[in-house]
């Protein structure tokens, strides 16, 4: 089966009786395998997930789930076709063999491709001591696990909440909370909540948001240990002001790890953050040099985006997972003239306090923010970011309508500030202020959208060649 | 039945919640929460907001348990949602 490559009748080969093997059965290997057999891939397709489920959904697992809306084993996402797939569920990917083609998995197998489809997402980061995070009563946010760990914990009605870390999985936490009557504290090393996703301006409606709805917010501040009682449970948590917070449930929010250990030492451009890939969706290699029978998808990808300078983007967002294995798919299965470039515009959306937040393009790239629709004070606005003269992005509150106009906006490079007049008249006028981002180089919990540079191959990681 | 929605398409215009109001509700003024898995009973009602969703967002899978359930031949099955499930 090897020589399947893009030469004379190989794609039709490919087509017919090639082997497919995805790594990562959640949103984005799960739509690229439909998207596969959609184009009339007929070979033999392998589904390799670590977690012992069939692909769910996460973006309820701080929403409904939490609210009791919907439960955490009950979130599996819909089929848009049946994909007649071999499946490894439970069983991780532990290493990549390049030069054979080979996949090797934990329970000692190994599968043979000839494409191989990389979509191994992220992970919650833990609390860095292992000891505290082993408490009872201390949870992280990822997995139907850890959703429904935590839901118990909150029908168990503990007398306060802590959750650290404010960016948009902490604050969606912390709503939940507020909803269901529980105390709750938010601590966030930031000046506010969603600063490293939305900069310092919206930041600011995030934190009242938060006071107003009776969260103890305290920005500013490191949880700098967990304290538990006898039973192992977790009891307090210190902070760097010097103060102390009793909780029996903590929610460590500090943003996710990409899921690329599994390729040390493999020759492929992967670390810790993310794994490179060209705008068409081919992994590069250590040697920046771009593949042509791996490709990757979803929040592990991070790839260079034309309308934002090239820029290499890590984004942890629903819609890029789905719309990058689309493409990735087609251009798995497609001669080289044929493929496409992902070009999807970013978008995001978060809902918290009972308030829709909603954006567009690469709010971090901004350097200035207006706001041009609705109101801040009443919490219904739109508000554009510049960058270089131009539209970056745009985010709203409870105003979502406007939102297509400026994803046409960004698309088409247009000037910022805005030359139209549509502004309702508001107080605060008419003029851009800094967006207020924080030093990129000051990680911020959960960005979302993550930029990562030009380099394919981050020269700062070491790199061992296996026959060296 | 499976369902999904996606968010970024949504509009907020709460024709679901309408016809399904078992499954779909507005939070607030335009966040929409639905129940991911929702009952075999409430298949007609699922179809037709899937069918009334003026951007198409709402993608659904039916399981043999709904396809036993009450058929419902004006209703439209499957999915709304364009392939690839962007805009
Ligand atoms: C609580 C929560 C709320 C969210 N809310 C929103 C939201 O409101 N809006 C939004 O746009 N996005 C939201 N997201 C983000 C969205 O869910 C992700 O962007 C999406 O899940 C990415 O899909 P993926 O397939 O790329 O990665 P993942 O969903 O992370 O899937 C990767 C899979 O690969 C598995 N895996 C990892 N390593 C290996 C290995 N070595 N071998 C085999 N399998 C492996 C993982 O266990 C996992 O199952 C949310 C995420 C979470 C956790
Ligand atoms: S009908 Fe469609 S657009 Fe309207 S709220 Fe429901 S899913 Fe969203």
């Amino acid at each position: 089966m090897t020589g399947v490559g893009t030469h004379d009748g190989a794609l039709e080969r490919l087509k017919r009786d090639g082997r497919i093997v995805v790594v990562g059965a959640s949103l984005a290997g799960l739509r690229a395998a439909e998207t596969m057999r959609e184009k009339g891939f007929a070979g033999s397709l392998t589904m390799i997930g670590d977690e012992p489920y069939e692909p769910y959904d996460r973006p309820p697992l701080s929403k409904q789930v939490l609210l009791g809306h919907a439960v955490a084993d009950r979130t599996a996402l819909p089929r848009r076709r049946a994909i007649d797939a071999d499946w490894h569920l439970g069983v991780p990917a532990t290493g990549l063999d390049m030069a054979a083609r080979r996949v090797r998995l934990g329970n000692g197998d190994e599968v043979e491709y000839d494409r191989l489809l990389i979509a191994t997402g992220v992970r919650a980061r833990p609390w860095p001591n292992e000891e505290e995070g082993a408490l009872e009563g201390v949870f992280v946010l990822r997995t139907r696990d850890d959703a429904e760990g935590l839901q118990r914990a909150l029908a168990a009605g503990p007398r306060r909440v802590l959750v650290i870390g404010a960016g948009f999985t902490g604050s969606e936490i912390a709503s939940a909370c507020r909803e269901r009557g529980l105390d709750v504290t938010v601590a966030e090393r930031g000046a506010a909540p969603l600063v490293g996703a939305l900069g310092g301006v919206i930041g600011e409606v995030a934190a009242e948001m938060h006071r107003e709805h009776g969260v103890d917010l305290r920005t500013g501040v490191m949880v700098t240990g967990l304290e538990g009682g006898p039973a192992g449970r977790v009891r307090a948590a210190h902070l760097s002001d010097g103060s102390t917070v009793e909780a029996d449930v903590v929610v460590v929010s500090l943003g996710a790890q990409r899921n690329t250990e599994w390729l040390a030492g493999s020759g492929l451009g992967a670390g810790p953050r993310g794994i490179a890939c060209d705008a068409g969706c081919r992994a590069f290699d250590i040697r920046g040099i771009v593949t042509d029978d791996i490709y990757v998808a979803g929040d592990v990808a991070r790839s260079p985006h034309a309308l934002f300078g090239y820029q290499f983007l890590s984004l942890e967002h629903w819609g890029n997972a789905v719309a990058q294995a689309d493409t990735a798919a087609h251009n798995m299965l497609s001669e080289s003239s044929d493929r496409r470039p992902h070009l999807w515009v970013p978008a995001f959306w978060s809902s918290q306090f009972g308030v829709n937040i909603k954006s567009v393009g690469v709010p971090p790239m901004g350097t200035e923010i207006l706001f041009t629709q609705g109101s801040r004070a009443e919490r219904r606005f739109a508000a554009v970011y510049g960058y270089q003269g131009r539209v970056i992005a745009a985010v709203t509150f409870d105003q979502c309508r406007w939102l297509q106009f400026y994803e046409q906006q960004i698309e088409t490079t247009a000037p910022f500030p805005p030359p139209f007049s549509t502004v309702d008249r508001r107080p605060e006028g008419n003029k851009p202020v800094p967006a207020d981002f924080p030093d990129p180089s000051v990680p911020t919990h959960g960005p979302t959208i993550t930029l990562s540079g030009y380099s394919p191959a981050d020269r700062k990681m070491t790199f061992t060649p296996a026959r060296h | 039945m499976r369902l999904v929605v996606d968010l970024n398409r949504c509009q907020g215009y709460a024709q679901c919640a309408f016809l399904a109001p078992d499954v779909f509700a507005m939070h607030g003024e335009e966040s929409l929460l639905y129940n991911p898995q929702a009952a075999a009973e409430q298949r007609q009602n699922v179809e037709r907001a899937v069918a009334a969703c003026p951007v198409g967002a709402i993608l659904l899978e039916l399981t043999d348990e709904d396809m036993a359930h009450l058929p419902a031949p004006d209703a439209v099955a499957g999915s709304g949602a364009r392939p690839g499930g962007t805009r």
